[in-house]
This record gives structure tokens, C-alpha cells and sequence, in this order.
């Protein structure tokens, strides 16, 4: 509600006017059986065909001006709720803008999606229906019992009676199986699951011969959805023919005393008419009501899901700037890291690299490299110790001169949508054709690049889909080279290239001198020209120096090397 | 909206012509619960027609109110107990229908979700590989949720629908021809106006579509690349492009919104207009004696609610022309060609592990053959390597090798016995496999190792996670084995998915293994670790080991290097650096540093 907040304010004149103009439309409705009652009492006994024609005309009238009442209405609700739309999903997605990537991580892409998009839908529409009807309806279920009261206050409390009936059916019914409809929705959610599985996996589920296993586990879930569709459904059948039956009830309750009146004298007909008409509006408005509650409550659970990534905290903590270090580019003071589970995922890290220096990042699946390389830009922040570039502690940098210093190529190679141009751009807005040629030429692109024809307007799709994986690698290459910040990150990023071309950009990168370069791979043979390789096991820096070094003095780097190369057969003599 | 609007067209295209087929087929799925639909109708019937007579009777009432002193209660009793008894009638018939029809609809829709699911199970995999899952999962879900709803749901309101017309009309026309005949003419002018109206904010709907979908793929786009967008200080721009397309959202929808909401008041005005018809003609006849004013009440609350069941009934349409679309779907999916049954003679076996290619041609696209006479011998307990470009023909012979697809001709044996004799699931269960495509379940870690073999006790499970060299990193997850896992392994690495792929493996010892990149995400060092448990587990068992990594391969008994589905060399790695050729060079290239 917070967040809807300012909206309700900026649209404080719609949101008036909407419902106002729905009432006045209500009025005009409130208002037909009245006449109706005229024409039968007045008009049919003193046989006046002027007077009839007359009263139709108001009818007709009333219609008319109901109509426009109803057309400037909706044209306020559509724009007060449109309007809150968009501006909900701007404030959520500068929100999602501005979340650290340990928080994105937590939360998941997909579920960030439907907020923005399904969720923010229900909200508009959840608005939209609330302007439109939340006077409207209430306004005529009150406005005809007041009318009946007015007609006559015995069937006028028929009426309230009537009406405090009706809506604690509609209300239980509706409480009773909100509920129900939030596990069908969980149900569902688990057949699709099952069936998505299901098809992504079917090489693995016919490998291991587990086809009537996974039909049994979906017919399980199946059978869930089933029995919650069926409750629900039993409990949300009850509120018509109950309803229905209240109504005529009221109905046989006013006919009969409505007899009674008429006899008395104290009534006439056209009244008892006029009274059963208000009742059979009562029961239409409140069909109305019940369908506006249930949008209503799915708009709120809308909103209370997107309220939830509002209320993220992604304030990131500053520490105040410190006295510098001079001439080191980045360096590790006893950092730790630990994602939430028993063993820290970095521990005890500590390692100074200068200027220009070219430092490789070794070990295992899971030793804890891309975080190493990670904690650099600041894309996370280390539980404990110091991180610092250029002699300064990263946390004290504000994050644009961070960004300006630290230039990325991810594992997975991320582009977008545009050209090759538009995503080169993103290195450096500035960047003239020849630079970016340039870039392209150090990152082996140039050739792939230059044959498509369009060359630096060559479309790129969606994540780069029309392209190869390592093709993709080298424009993120270039990129990140065309940025020419000072401190670059490779992270396996040469993966899906031949050795050749790994070949050929490690010369190109060897030619950036006063860039500070970290090449993370899996491949010893592409670290032997590092300056300095940071051996990872398990969260541990195990061990730091040249490649001829290590393979001396560092068991693990020895059995990186050996894996790859045999004793003996030492790839070496080939370079020579 | 835009979602429908497709789903008409498509069936304006293909759905006339199987309207007739697609509910033949339909019937049969209902026919199991056809005593409840004609239960159902039945209660439609009931209760369409005592609501109808409900103003009938109050009309009757009122018509015995003459005036003070002259009003006969006699009559006003019977009217009463009248309408006592056709509520009473009418809303039991309504709480029958809505639970019977409920019933109808969910079991349907459970009976066909369980016979596409089973059909899953059937597909050969040529379907499954060439048809994108997203659509197949709709089917499943949407397409079905759709026919049930539309389907039996629309029957039942058309039914009612035209009950309660053709008792409107009917009563009306008993009663005075002239205003039965005012309405019956007028009332349709409000679905004009409604049509009218519709077909004037479609194209805002689809505009509306267009443009929501634009932002949603920008939204998608800038969350996955998060780490980019992050690292180049992208931010702003991102949200500059955002704030183009929600404005541009912003004003489609405003108009979508505005113009579809004409609709009510448009066809409220029309259905007053009647009213206020009918009000002046009835009143006209009241004063001339020819109808009672308990006859014009009656005529004034059929004639405001006549127009009802011809919107409900337009809507119903619609609705039934989606549903036969997705039924048809449906049917097109039930329809395809299972893949081609086992033998009836069958047979299961425990293979020794020897494995014979004889002579194999193969192709995806029939006039492109893809591999054509392929032989190989493997004996019991050999590894081989099979190495080549990408699009050889080595992902093919696995697909071959694991029944996935059939030979053209020629014929696989394993132990001497041709495969195809042998049941899929046998011959399958005979080979454990790890493909580079990992695949998990939703479920904890400890759920995905022990796939294979539910019942396997934890301490299997941890040695075979042991065994896999995963089990460190599984100790740092938050609940370690009991960490659930979202779809497809959630947060964890590439590296570390395939880690348990080989675990789940680990945990089974088949005698025959095939490793499709098994290992391609993994560091090389945990890699030989992993290669020594398998040489361990593996002892005297077959294996087939599609590898880039050379070093993943050196140590096979023979290596196959393929190329446009022919084996171009075949030896051990030292015969064939000898050779000097394909392999040789392919070898080579590895070795170089940045120093020339």
C-alpha cells in the first residue's frame, strides 16, 4: 500500500471523479423503478398517454446521461489505473536497476519478471474495477434499501435483513476459498513444473528407464490439482443458488406484505413493483461485488508481491575513504565469503598485485574463482577482510569510478539485442569505428565480424542467439576491451575458443601494458605466461607465484598441470 | 486478449475442418461421464425454466393487488407458494449443475493432462527434439485448461442460454404479441453496438500485446545480463530505454483500456432505451384494458433481462471456438506416431558388455544422410574415444547406441543379440550416461543422486557423491544434502551440475557407460580424479567417451576420429600422434604459448 501511495496522490483527481461520476450513473438507475412506479400508480388510472410518454422520455434520458456519466468514468479510472501502472512498474524496475547482484541472485530472474509484468497487470486492473464499482455498488445495494425505506419502513427492514443476509454468504463464500484458489495455483504450478521436466529431461528419464516412475510422480500431482479444483469448486458453487434463493425470499416477503399494504390502502401497486425491481438489483450489484472482490484480492496479492522486492533493502554500505596505498593495482587483505552455507566459499585470501601485472586464477570447479574475480568490481561484497584497488578499500569508492576502473568478460557471454555496434558501445559511449575495429582486431573478431557483411551494424539478437558461443565470447572480449579501463577480467572468458585463437588473444592482451589483467581459466598452458597465478582449492589460496615456480612448489597446481600435460611430454618444448 | 485473438485465427484456419473429428474425439473423453452431463443438462433445463417463471408469478401477484379493499389474497398465496416452489426448484437444479459440471470439467481435464503426460513418456525423441517444449508444456496446461473450461462450460451456458430465451420469448409472445415483438426486434441492436465496439479496440488489444511483450523481452534482456549491465555502468541507459517503452505501454493501454470499457454503458443504453419501449407500450395497453399491470411487470423484467443470455451467448461462441482450437491441439499432439513399439517376443537382459556396429546408415533429414556404413566391434571392458568436429556424427551414434533413434539400416548388437529385440528399458538401464546437457529435478541434492535408485541409503548417496567429488562443495550449500534445488539445478555452476550427473551415475553400476562432454564444464584436475573413480567403478566395463578435451581421451583403447559420419582414423594415442594426421594435428594445437 506504501508504494501505491503516491500514485493515489497523483491521480487524486481521477480518483474522485471516476467513483463520482459511476454514483451519479447509479443515481440515474436508483431512479428507474421510482418512474416505473409513476407510470403505473399516476399514469395507467387516469389513462394521461402525455404522462406516460413523458416519464419514458425521462427513462430514456437517464439512460443517456447515465451513458456519459459512465463514458467519463471509465475514462478516469483507465487513466489513474494505467498511470499507476507504469509508474509502479518504473519505481520496481529502478529498483531491480539498482540491486546488488547478491540480492538479484537471492530473488531470481524469473520471479522479478512476473512481478514487473503479470503482477503489475493485476494491480491495474484490481484499480481500474476498484474505481469503477467500489461506490457503485455498494451505492445502489444502500441507495435501494433507502428507497424501500422510504416506500415503506417495514419492507424497508426486509431489505436490511435481505441485505446483511446476502452479503455474509458472499463474504464467507469468498473467504472460505481464497484460500483454496491460492493451493489450485500452487497445484498448478507443480504440473507444469513436472511436465517442463519431464521434456528438458527426457534423454536422462529414458536413460535410467524411470518413464513410469515420472508418471506416477505427475499422476500424484495431477490428482492434487484435481481434488483442490473440486473443493473449491463445491464451496464457490454454493454462493449463486443461495443468493438466488435469499433473494426471492425478500421477493415472497414483499409481495406478501406489499399485498397486505395494498389493501390496507397504505400502498400501491406500482410501489410493490418498484420494490421487487430494487431487490432484483440488489442481487445483480452484489454478483458485481463478488467478482470485483475477487480481482480486488488478486490485485492485493499483486501488489504485496511487489511491494516484497520494494521493501529489498539495496542500500550499499560506504566506509569512509582511507589513506591509499601507492603502487599496487588490486589487493586481498584476509577476505572471506560465505553464501549462507557451512563452509565459507573464500577463506583467509590474502595476495597484492602491482601495475600492469597480468595474474592468472586457477583451481578447481567450485574453488571459489569467479568469486575471487567477482569481489574486484565490487559485483559482491566480502564477509570479511579488505578488498582494494588501487590502494584504496573498494568500499569506500563510489560506483561509477569503480565501473570507470574495472572492465568485465563474464563467464557467460551476455549481449543484447541491437548490433554489433550498439553492444560495443557499452564498453565506451564515445567510441569512433576505427577504436572499435581495434578492439575487434585484439579480440579475433575482426574476421567474423567483417564477413557479415553489415559489419559494425551487423544485427545481434536476443543474448546474442544468432550467433556462436565463441563468437559471442570475442564480441564480450571486445567490449570489455573498448572500454580500456585499467583493470581488465577475463573469467574463462576464452572457453569456446581453439587453442589457436586462445593463442592469438593472449598475445594481443600480453600487448596492454598498463593494463592490470586477471585471466581466469582451466587451462594451465594458458596461465605459463602469467606474472603471477593465484592457485584456488576449496576456497583457499593455496598457493602464488610464476608457472615454473608453482609446478615446484604447489602440489595442486602440479596436478592442474599434469592433468593436462604428462610427464614427460611437457607441452613446453612446443613453444620453443 | 492478443492470446485469443491468435487463437481464433488459428482456428479459423485449421479448426473448421476438424470441428466435426475434434468433437468426435472429445466425446470420447466425456463419455465416461456422460450420466453426469445428461444429469447436468437436465438440471440446466430445471433451472432455466422455473427462473423464468419466477416474474411470471409476481406478475400475478401484483395483478391480484387491485387496490385498497380489492386485493384477493387467495391469489397472491398461490403466486407466492408459486415462486416459493420454482426458487426453491431453481436454485437446487443450480447447485446440482454448478458440482456436476465441476466434476466434468476437472476429471476431463485430469484424464487428458494424464494421457498427454503418458504420451510424453511414448514420443519418439526425433518429436521431442525438433518440437520447442515451451509449446508442448502449454498444451498440457493452457490448451487444456481452455477446452475444459470453454468446452463444457460453454455447452451448459449455451443451453441455458437458449432455454431461457425460447421461454422468454415464449411467455411474451402468450402474452401480447405487439410487445414481445418490440423486443424481439429492438434487443439485438445492443449486441450490434457491442460488436461494433469490439472490433474498434481490437487493434488497440494487439497493439497493447505488442508493446507489453517489447518490454517484457527488454525487462528479460537486462535482468539476465544484470552482471554486465552492473559492470559497465549501464544502469541509466537501460533505464532510459525502460521509461520509452512503459510510456509508449502507458498510452496503448490507456486507450485499450478506455475504449473497451465503452462496451457496458454502450449496451446499457441500448438495453434502457427497450426498456423505456417497452415501459410506454405495456403502460399504453394497461390504460386500454388489453393487459394487466401485473403483465407489464412481467414485461418489464424480461425485456431488462432478455438481452443477457444473447451476450452471455456471443461470448459463449468465442469461447467455444478457442476451446475446439485447443482441443484440436490437443488431438494433434495424442495423434503423433508413437515410436516404433518393442518386439513382442522382447527380451531383457544383463549385458556383458560387448557392443557390434554393423554396417549402420542414419539420417535426421531423410535425404541427407548423415551417417552411412558404420562398423565398429567393442569388446567387453574397452574405452573408446570418439573425437571429431561438431555435427560428426558422434552425438548421433550415442542417440543410436541408447535406442533414442533408430538405424536406417544395418544393425546394433550388444552381447550378439540385435538391440532392437532387446525392451528400451533393459537396454537402457545396461548403459549408465552423462550427456553435456545437464539435467536435474526439481528436489534436493539428495533426491537428484539418488534418481536412479529412490532407496538408496544416505550413505551411498554420499559416497557416490564422494566418488563424483562433490561432495565438498554440497557440504557448503545451506542445507547441504537436503537443499532443495529449483528447476535445473537453481544457483549452482555448470561445473557443479555436471558433477552430480556424474554422482547419480556413480551411484548406479551399469556395465556399459557412455559420457557425451560429461565433463566439459569441469576443471581439469577434478576431472582425472573423477576418470579414476569411473576406471575404478568401471573395471571390465564398456565405455563410449565423446570428448573436445584431448586430455580426457588420451588414455582410451581406441579413439575414433570422425568426420562427416565416417571414421577417418582409428587407433590408441600413441599409434596415432605416429600417424601423423587428423589426430596429430588436432593434438598439437594445444600446446602453444604466448611466446613465439
Amino acid at each position: 500500500m506504501k508504494y501505491l501511495k503516491p500514485y493515489i496522490r497523483k491521480f487524486a483527481m481521477e480518483s474522485v471523479l471516476a467513483p463520482l461520476f459511476k454514483m451519479l450513473e447509479a443515481f440515474f438507475d436508483l431512479l428507474v423503478p421510482m418512474v416505473v412506479a409513476r407510470i403505473i400508480d399516476k399514469g395507467i388510472p387516469s389513462g394521461d398517454s402525455g404522462y406516460i410518454l413523458g416519464q419514458c422520455l425521462i427513462l430514456v434520458g437517464m439512460a443517456v446521461l447515465g451513458l456519459l456519466c459512465s463514458f467519463t468514468a471509465q475514462y478516469f479510472a483507465a487513466r489513474a489505473a494505467v498511470g499507476t501502472a507504469a509508474g509502479l512498474r518504473r519505481d520496481l524496475y529502478a529498483r531491480v536497476n539498482g540491486m546488488p547482484c547478491s540480492v538479484l541472485d537471492n530473488v531470481g530472474t524469473s520471479t522479478l519478471i512476473t512481478r514487473l509484468t503479470s503482477d503489475i497487470n493485476l494491480v491495474q486492473n484490481g484499480v481500474n474495477m476498484f474505481l469503477r464499482l467500489f461506490l457503485r455498488s455498494p451505492f445502489i445495494v444502500i441507495g435501494a434499501v433507502v428507497m424501500a425505506l422510504r416506500i415503506d419502513g417495514a419492507v424497508g427492514l426486509v431489505f436490511i435483513l435481505g441485505v446483511a443476509v446476502l452479503s455474509g454468504i458472499v463474504g464467507t463464500v469468498m473467504m472460505k476459498t481464497a484460500p483454496m484458489y491460492r493451493n489450485i495455483q500452487g497445484d498448478l504450478d507443480s504440473v507444469t513444473r513436472d511436465a517442463r521436466e519431464n521434456l528438458t529431461g527426457v534423454r536422462v528419464v529414458r536413460a535410467f528407464g524411470r518413464e513410469e516412475a515420472e508418471k506416477e510422480a505427475f499422476s500424484r500431482d495431477n490428482t492434487a490439482l484435481f481434488n483442490a479444483q473440486n473443493l473449491a469448486g463445491r464451496v464457490s458453487a454454493l454462493m449463486n443458488p443461495l443468493t438466488y434463493a435469499v433473494v426471492n425470499l425478500c421477493i415472497i416477503a414483499i409481495l406478501y406484505m406489499g399485498a397486505g399494504k395494498v389493501d390496507a390502502g397504505v400502498m400501491a401497486s406500482g410501489s410493490v413493483v418498484a420494490l421487487v425491481n430494487y431487490m432484483s438489483q440488489i442481487l445483480v450489484e452484489l454478483v458485481k461485488l463478488a467478482n470485483l472482490i475477487v480481482l480486488i484480492s488478486r490485485a492485493w496479492a499483486g501488489l504485496g508481491r511487489v511491494s516484497q522486492v520494494m521493501d529489498i533493502d539495496i542500500t550499499v554500505p560506504m566506509t569512509p575513504e582511507g589513506p591509499a596505498r601507492e603502487g599496487e593495482a588490486v589487493s586481498f587483505e584476509d577476505v572471506s565469503v560465505n553464501y549462507g552455507g557451512a563452509d565459507n566459499s573464500l577463506e583467509g585470501i590474502t595476495f597484492t598485485v602491482r601495475r600492469g601485472e597480468t595474474v592468472g586464477v586457477i583451481g578447481s570447479t567450485g574453488s571459489g574463482k569467479t568469486t575471487l574475480v567477482n569481489l574486484i568490481p565490487r559485483l559482491y561484497d566480502a564477509s570479511g577482510g579488505t578488498v582494494r584497488l588501487f590502494g584504496r578499500d573498494v568500499t569506500s569508492i563510489p560506483t561509477e569510478e569503480i565501473r570507470r576502473t574495472v572492465a568485465v568478460v563474464p563467464q557467460r557471454s551476455q549481449l543484447f539485442r541491437g548490433t554489433v555496434r550498439s553492444n560495443l558501445l557499452w564498453g565506451r559511449e564515445d567510441a569512433g569505428d576505427e577504436e572499435m575495429w581495434q578492439a575487434l582486431r585484439d579480440a579475433q573478431a575482426e574476421e567474423f565480424v567483417f564477413q557479415k557483411g553489415e559489419g559494425l551494424d551487423a544485427p545481434v539478437e536476443q543474448g546474442g542467439r544468432n550467433l556462436s558461443g565463441g563468437q559471442r565470447q570475442r564480441l564480450t572480449i571486445a567490449r570489455a576491451l573498448l572500454a580500456g579501463a585499467k583493470i581488465l577480467i577475463l573469467d574463462d572468458a576464452s572457453s569456446a575458443l581453439d587453442y589457436a585463437t586462445d593463442l592469438k588473444l593472449r598475445r594481443a592482451l600480453a600487448k596492454l601494458k598498463d593494463t592490470t589483467v586477471f585471466l581466469v581459466s582451466q587451462r594451465t598452458g594458458s596461465l605459463r605466461d602469467a606474472d603471477r597465478i593465484l592457485v584456488l582449492d576449496d576456497g583457499k589460496l593455496v598457493g602464488q607465484g610464476k608457472h615454473e615456480t608453482l609446478l615446484e612448489t604447489c602440489p595442486v597446481y602440479r596436478q592442474i598441470h599434469e592433468s593436462q600435460y604428462r610427464q614427460g611430454e611437457d607441452g613446453g618444448k612446443d613453444e620453443e | 486478449m492478443g492470446g485469443k485473438v491468435n487463437g481464433n485465427k488459428r482456428n479459423t484456419k485449421i479448426g473448421k475442418k476438424v470441428d466435426r473429428g475434434t468433437l468426435k474425439r472429445l466425446a470420447a473423453f466425456v463419455r465416461p461421464y456422460l450420466k453426469y452431463v445428461v444429469f447436468s443438462m437436465t438440471c440446466a433445463a430445471v433451472t432455466s425454466a422455473a427462473a423464468l417463471l419466477i416474474p411470471f408469478f409476481s406478475g400475478r401477484a401484483i395483478d391480484g393487488m387491485l387496490g385498497q379493499g380489492r386485493v384477493d389474497m387467495g391469489r397472491v398465496g398461490t403466486a407466492l407458494l408459486l415462486i416459493g416452489f420454482c426458487f426453491a426448484l431453481s436454485s437446487a437444479a443450480q447447485q446440482a449443475m454448478a458440482m456436476t459440471n465441476n466434476r466434468v470439467t476437472y476429471s476431463v481435464s485430469r484424464d487428458l493432462r494424464e494421457r498427454i503426460m503418458d504420451k510424453f513418456q511414448r514420443l519418439p525423441l526425433s518429436y521431442l527434439d525438433t518440437h520447442p517444449s515451451g509449446d508442448l508444456v502449454s498444451r498440457l496446461v493452457s490448451d487444456v485448461d481452455a477446452l475444459a473450461d470453454g468446452l463444457l462450460m460453454g455447452f451448459t451456458q449455451l443451453f441455458t442460454g437458449v432455454i431461457t430465451i425460447a421461454g422468454t420469448l415464449g411467455i411474451m409472445l402468450t402474452m401480447d404479441l405487439r410487445i414481445a415483438l418490440a423486443v424481439v426486434v429492438l434487443t439485438p441492436l445492443g449486441l450490434f453496438v457491442a460488436g461494433f465496439i469490439a472490433s474498434r479496440t481490437h487493434r488497440y488489444f494487439t497493439a497493447q500485446a505488442e508493446v507489453r511483450g517489447r518490454e517484457t523481452a527488454l525487462i528479460n534482456e537486462m535482468i539476465e545480463g544484470e552482471k554486465v549491465v552492473r559492470v559497465f555502468g549501464h544502469e541509466e541507459k537501460a533505464m532510459a530505454e525502460f521509461d520509452g517503452v512503459n510510456e509508449e505501454l502507458r498510452r496503448v493501454s490507456l486507450k485499450a483500456t478506455f475504449f473497451s470499457s465503452l462496451t457496458n454503458p454502450s449496451t446499457r443504453l441500448v438495453n434502457n432505451t427497450v426498456y423505456a419501449a417497452v415501459a410506454f407500450l405495456s403502460a399504453m395497453l394497461c390504460v386500454d384494458g388489453s393487459i394487466t399491470v401485473g403483465a407489464m411487470s412481467v414485461f418489464l423484467s424480461y425485456a431488462s433481462q432478455y438481452a443477457k443470455p444473447f451476450n452471455e451467448i456471443s461470448g459463449v461462441v468465442t469461447e467455444l471456438e478457442n476451446a475446439l482450437a485447443c482441443a484440436a491441439r490437443v488431438f494433434a499432439l495424442l495423434d503423433e506416431e508413437d515410436q516404433t513399439a518393442e518386439d513382442a517376443d522382447a527380451v531383457s537382459f544383463e549385458a556383458e558388455g560387448t557392443v557390434e556396429i554393423e554396417n549402420v546408415d542414419f539420417a535426421y533429414v531423410p535425404d541427407r544422410p548423415l551417417i552411412t556404413g558404420f562398423s565398429l566391434r567393442v569388446d567387453k571392458g574397452k574405452r573408446i574415444a570418439l573425437v571429431g568436429p561438431t555435427g560428426c556424427g558422434k552425438t548421433t551414434l550415442i542417440n543410436l547406441l541408447m535406442l533414442f533413434y533408430d538405424v536406417d539400416r544395418g544393425a546394433i548388437r550388444v552381447d550378439g543379440a540385435d538391440i532392437r529385440h532387446m525392451t528400451r528399458r533393459s537396454l537402457r538401464h545396461n548403459y549408465g550416461m552423462v550427456l553435456q546437457e545437464t539435467w536435474l529435478k526439481t528436489g534436493t541434492v539428495r533426491d537428484n543422486i539418488a534418481y536412479v535408485r529412490p532407496d538408496a541409503s544416505m550413505d551411498e548417496v554420499i559416497a557416490a557423491a564422494r566418488a563424483a567429488h562433490c561432495h565438498s562443495f554440497i557440504r557448503r550449500l545451506p542445507q547441504g544434502y537436503d537443499t532443495v534445488l529449483g528447476e535445473n539445478g537453481g544457483s549452482l555452476s555448470q561445473g557443479q551440475k555436471q558433477l552430480l550427473c556424474i554422482a547419480r551415475v556413480m551411484l548406479s553400476t551399469p556395465p556399459m557407460l557412455i559420457l557425451d562432454e560429461a565433463t566439459s564444464s569441469i576443471d581439469t584436475r577434478t576431472e582425472v580424479l573423477i576418470q579414476e573413480a569411473f576406471a575404478r567403478l568401471m573395471k571390465g566395463r564398456t565405455s563410449f567417451i565423446v570428448a573436445h578435451r584431448l586430455s580426457t581421451i588420451r588414455d582410451a583403447d581406441s579413439i575414433l576420429v570422425m568426420r562427416d559420419g565416417h571414421i577417418v582414423e582409428q587407433g590408441d594415442h600413441d599409434m596415432l600422434i605416429r600417424k601423423n594426421g587428423a589426430y596429430a594435428e588436432l593434438y598439437q594445437s594445444q600446446f602453444s604459448g604466448v611466446k613465439t
